[in-house]
């Protein structure tokens, strides 16, 4: 194991402790919403991380269509199964705060709906890159990566439009707007956190992408050799 | 010899495609009697005479569209993969992107005249009646039909050389096209309703067709040159 990813580990998990500590100790209990609240310090550093792996992942798959580098297409591999993960987490905590705080488990509002879409689009690009053999795989990935990275906008638009046309039914809550200085300092602790933690498991899963390849390509080797003497 | 031209290979493809499907009706046969059963099985769950199913006939009418589509988005490749052709395209100096125009352009053929054909059938079981602008119907129509076998024609195109191969196409492309089925549904439920006005969902169509018909162009060769 390198040194360096060592070193990130540790560093994500002495973060992760510290916030944690931040988010349920130091930040004080919200007035309204008692602490079901600090749901909020774990469910929005997790999106954030999501967002930033499926944008990861758009990148890698673009440089990857014009270089066909292997590496590249490990790193978007990882990023997406990372992305992803941290998304089905905002979609379970979400719901686990809106259950005390809003009445419903789940409430098909914009933001919500879209979440889902982007999970739906994301999970079909992991299935595609389970069933793709060979180097395909990596292509075909690629392309549909860019074409739900191009699909996010229109869908996060044609859902805003379909909400504001059907008004919701007015809910209790949402989120307070602006925040206490202890809330938003446990909030920025468990953002930084939750991101280098994101990063270290795509760099992990990254390392596993690519001994994955080595085996493969070794794999393809040996197989080559034999048909030669055969 | 000279590289054949790109109307030139869209002309014969779509020809070749339509000759086909004329001889064996495969493809539109299972289509139409798929969106019947898909007609049957709807009315088991709710009065579809109703005044009130107007508004979920939208979504109805465009489901059944949608899955007997992906019939005729499955065999668009399979039928090329047969005796090599799509090998020997790939190594002939023919445009990859007049192939795959032509073949989506063939997909939308297809599934117009089977929607040209099932339109009566919904409207007599399902007691429809526009109360908007119903000349703006064939508009949504259009422009939905094609956003669906654009990204199909692709995704057909991915799907077909993975392991699963036709399995996996609806699992691919429909949260692709989840934006369009939206735009569709509602904008077919505004016409039939007449509550509010469809123009939005036809500017939202037409936008999401230009968008991915430019996606599609740009990525097809990489799909079909993959290895």
């Amino acid at each position: 194991m390198k040194p360096a990813f060592t070193i990130a580990a540790l560093a994500a998990l002495a973060l992760l402790g510290f916030s944690t500590w931040q988010g349920l100790y130091v930040a004080p209990t919200d007035a309204l919403q008692g602490d079901v609240q600090r749901v909020f310090y774990y469910h929005v550093p997790c999106a954030w991380v999501a967002g930033l792996c499926f944008f990861f992942n758009f990148c890698a798959s673009v440089w990857f269509l014009f270089r066909r580098n292997q590496a590249v297409d490990a790193f978007a591999l990882a990023s997406a199964e990372v992305g992803v993960v941290f998304c089905t987490i905002v979609l379970i905590t979400g719901p686990l705060w809106a259950r005390p705080v809003w009445g419903i488990w789940w409430t098909w509002d914009p933001r919500l709906t879209s979440t889902f879409v982007l999970w739906l689009i994301y999970v079909s690009y992991l299935i595609l890159r389970k069933f793709a053999t060979g180097g395909q795989g990596a292509v075909l990935g690629a392309a549909l990566s860019i074409f739900g990275f191009v699909d996010v906008p229109i869908v996060y638009f044609s859902i805003r439009i379909f909400r504001t046309q059907h008004p919701q039914p007015v809910i209790a809550g949402g989120e307070n707007s602006g925040m206490e200085i202890h809330m938003l300092h446990a909030f920025l602790w468990n953002l930084l956190a939750f991101t280098i933690l994101g990063l270290v498991i795509v760099w992990a899963r990254y390392i596993v992408q690519r001994v994955d390849q080595a085996v493969d390509d070794a794999h393809k080797a040996a197989a080559l050799r034999q048909g030669g003497a055969a | 010899m000279s590289a054949p031209g790109f109307a030139s290979v869209l002309r014969m493809t779509i020809a070749k495609d339509l000759r086909m499907e004329w001889r064996s009706k495969d493809a539109i046969n299972s289509m139409l009697f798929f969106s019947l059963l898909v007609v049957v099985i709807f009315s088991f769950s709710f009065d579809p005479t109703a005044e009130t199913s107007r508004e979920i006939a939208g979504g109805l009418i465009w489901v059944s569209f949608l899955f007997a589509a992906v019939v005729a988005l499955n065999q668009t490749w399979a039928r090329e993969l047969r005796s090599q052709a799509l090998d020997a395209f790939r190594v002939s100096p023919a445009p990859v992107n007049s192939l795959f125009l032509a073949k989506a352009l063939g997909n939308m053929v297809f599934v117009t005249v089977l929607e040209c054909l099932m339109a009566p059938l919904f409207t007599i079981f399902y007691n429809l009646r526009a109360l908007g602008n119903w000349k703006l119907l064939p508009l949504i129509a259009v422009l939905g039909t094609w956003a669906l076998v654009v990204n199909g024609t692709f995704f057909a195109a991915m799907s077909i050389r993975t392991r699963i191969r036709e399995t996996l196409l609806p699992l691919i492309l429909f949260p692709i096209s989840l934006p369009a089925l939206l735009a569709m549904v509602n904008g077919t439920a505004a016409v039939l309703t007449g509550d509010n006005s469809p123009i939005i969902w036809i500017k939202l169509l037409a936008v999401y067709d230009v968008v991915f018909t430019t996606v599609c162009l740009m990525l097809f060769g990489t799909i079909i040159n993959a290895e």
